[in-house]
């Protein structure tokens, strides 16, 4: 878990002080304040990031202490002052990583959601096409994906970034299709009836009816899909490929004895998995807001 | 979107509704209505029958031999222990299911056409709100539906607020009512459109008593402003009393009418607090236990009080 940690310090440079005086006071604010009912997604943000971030500032602090008095070497575990280090020293270098990383996740997750969304619309309307679908997305779902990316690297040319793309839209497109699919089959026979009742045409039913009740479904699995598009098209990017990525950078590090560097790589892989899962949750969470 | 059946002063009882041999009185009724005498009446169903195919080619028959004639501006309770139809009588009125034989007509139409036209408003147990619509706009979908401009809707919308005491949540979600409130939302809703008849199915049957009793108050006022024919389902004999013009009452295995009983206790509008402890209330409460359980079992008219038999 110390590989996490050090996330805070970029943001905060003193981590030593800050924490232990701030957290404690914003946790406190932030409670009572969900209890109110009309809760603004900035209270909720703040609760769901702080206390998280504070367990990571306590592992950051007992790791360096760890590193420090126990005088463990740089290849075994790297002080987080060194990752810090690391990281200010090629700060331009991780940002690049990390937005090259972050497009391949982001497209592939586009496409991945897209399918997911337009394939969970065609099972929902026919039984045959669910019939047919179901043990193609049940394949897809237990198949290792990014074991397939030497395949795919081969098959597009080891320059192109269409292997990674293609792995993060189908890592996506699992949890995406699934959700969608339960949540449009998820209207409620009160709700049916009463589209009846008032003689409503399929299309208002469908627009009315059966896109808002599938729609916070849709955002869980949208959610779920987000880390799993950041991982895929990182980890694809153990496999070759162009090197502008983070995993190309792990790898790159790494194999040069840089251990601290590689953390400090680590460090921007979780933060964009952050980003996307932040993003993602946020959305979910104002999709489903009167359930 | 109302119905066009030209409105009719309130027809006196039936002959059926002082009887308490229904199945003959009923069977006359209908033996001597014609297409048009139908058409004055909000509902009417002739030898109605409903079969559901059970597992393994077993047949259940929830519903056999209704005859059932409901007056324009009538409120007509059906009252029944868990599996005697009387839902599904609803459901087969308000063509939410297709009776396996025999004929439905609401407001001289068939239940099909009258459910195109519009001609009835619905309310169900669950509320059913789509709970992602604020209050208001919950309750103008049925006019949103059905075409109705952004002026009317906003007009009617503020009108029936007021009518069911909600005017403050308008702009409230579902999740943010309590159960009583949302079903008045319900009700709201079903009354967007001015129906000459109302359908409800167990609409306070998920709310504690004290909430209840207010809801049936409210529910005689609006029904007495509005004037809409109401068939009612309800296991709770106090309710049926209190509310109805007649009770319906039926039984299980198969599910059929057993007996009508006059409960008329005045007109809708005057119906107060104080009728649930009138002796015509308790006499009109035994009376429809008796109907239900047959007379050897049910106590004295006296010791009727406060009993709910549900």
């Amino acid at each position: 878990m110390t590989s996490a940690a050090p996330e805070r310090v970029e943001t905060t440079p003193p981590p030593a002080a800050d924490p232990t005086i701030a957290m404690p006071g914003l946790a406190a604010s932030a409670a009572p304040r969900r209890r109110a009912a009309g809760d603004g997604p900035l209270a909720r943000f703040a609760k769901l990031v702080l206390p998280p971030v504070a367990l990571f500032i306590v592992l950051v602090l007992l790791a360096e202490l760890v590193v420090v008095a126990a005088g463990i070497p740089p290849f075994v575990l790297a002080s987080p002052s060194a990752i810090l280090d690391q990281l200010v020293q090629y700060a331009p270098q991780v940002l690049a990583a990390t937005l090259a990383t972050g497009l391949n996740a982001l497209i592939g997750l586009v496409i991945g959601a897209v399918i997911g969304v337009l394939l969970a619309i065609a099972a929902s309307v026919g039984r045959p096409v669910d019939g047919m679908l179901a043990p193609v997305v049940a394949a897809v779902a237990v198949v290792p994906i990014v074991a397939l990316a030497p395949v795919f690297y081969t098959m597009f040319g080891s320059t192109s970034e269409v292997a990674r793309i293609l792995i993060a839209s189908i890592a996506a497109f699992v949890p995406v299709f699934l959700n969608t699919l339960r949540g449009l089959r998820q209207v409620r026979p009160v709700h049916r009836d009463l589209m009846k009742s008032y003689a409503a045409t399929p299309s208002q039913l469908t627009r009315l009816v059966t896109i808002p009740s599938a729609l916070p479904h849709f955002f869980t699995g949208l959610r779920i899909a987000s880390s799993l598009a950041v991982i895929s098209a990182l980890v694809a990017e153990y496999f070759g490929g162009p090197r502008q990525g983070l995993g190309s950078a792990i790898t790159t590090a790494a194999a040069s004895s840089a251990y601290a560097r590689a953390w400090a790589f680590v460090i921007g892989a979780i933060l964009l998995g952050l980003v996307f899962f932040v993003l993602t949750s946020l959305i979910e969470r104002i999709a489903s807001r009167h359930r | 979107m109302s119905s066009p059946t030209p409105s009719m002063p309130a027809p006196e009882p039936t002959p059926a509704a002082e009887s308490t041999s229904v199945a003959t009185a009923a069977t006359a009724t209908a033996g001597t209505a014609t297409a048009t005498a139908d058409a004055t009446e909000a509902v009417v169903a002739r030898g109605v029958e409903r079969v559901f195919a059970g597992a393994k080619g077993a047949e259940v028959t929830a519903l056999t031999g209704i005859e059932l004639a409901v007056h324009d501006g009538e409120f007509v309770s059906l009252i029944g222990p868990s599996g005697c139809g009387k839902s599904t009588l609803l459901r087969l009125i308000a063509d939410l299911d297709e009776p396996t034989a025999g004929e439905i007509r609401v407001f001289g139409k068939t239940a099909k056409q009258a459910r195109i036209d519009q001609s009835y408003g619905i309310a169900f147990q669950q509320a059913g709100l789509l709970p992602w619509r604020s209050v208001a706009a919950n309750i103008e979908l049925p006019l949103q539906l059905h075409g109705a401009d952004a002026a009317t809707r906003r007009s009617r919308v503020a009108e029936l607020l007021e009518l069911v005491g909600l005017a403050d949540f308008a702009k409230h979600y579902p999740d943010q009512l309590s159960g009583g409130m949302q079903q008045r939302v319900a009700i709201a809703r079903s009354l967007a459109e001015q129906p000459r008849l109302l359908l409800m199915d167990e609409p306070f049957g998920a709310l504690d008593e004290m909430t209840r009793e207010r809801m049936q108050t409210e529910l005689l006022r609006i029904r007495a402003e509005t004037g809409a024919a109401v068939v009612f389902v309800t296991h709770s004999i106090p309710e049926a009393v209190y509310l109805s013009d007649r009770v319906v009452v039926m039984s299980p295995r198969p599910g059929r009418i057993t007996d009508e009983i006059d409960v008329r206790l005045g007109d809708a509008a005057d119906r107060g607090e104080d009728l649930r402890e009138d002796a015509a209330f308790f006499a009109g409460v035994t009376a429809v236990r008796e109907a239900l359980h047959g007379p050897e079992t049910a106590p004295a008219a006296g010791a009727a009080r406060g009993v709910d038999v549900r």
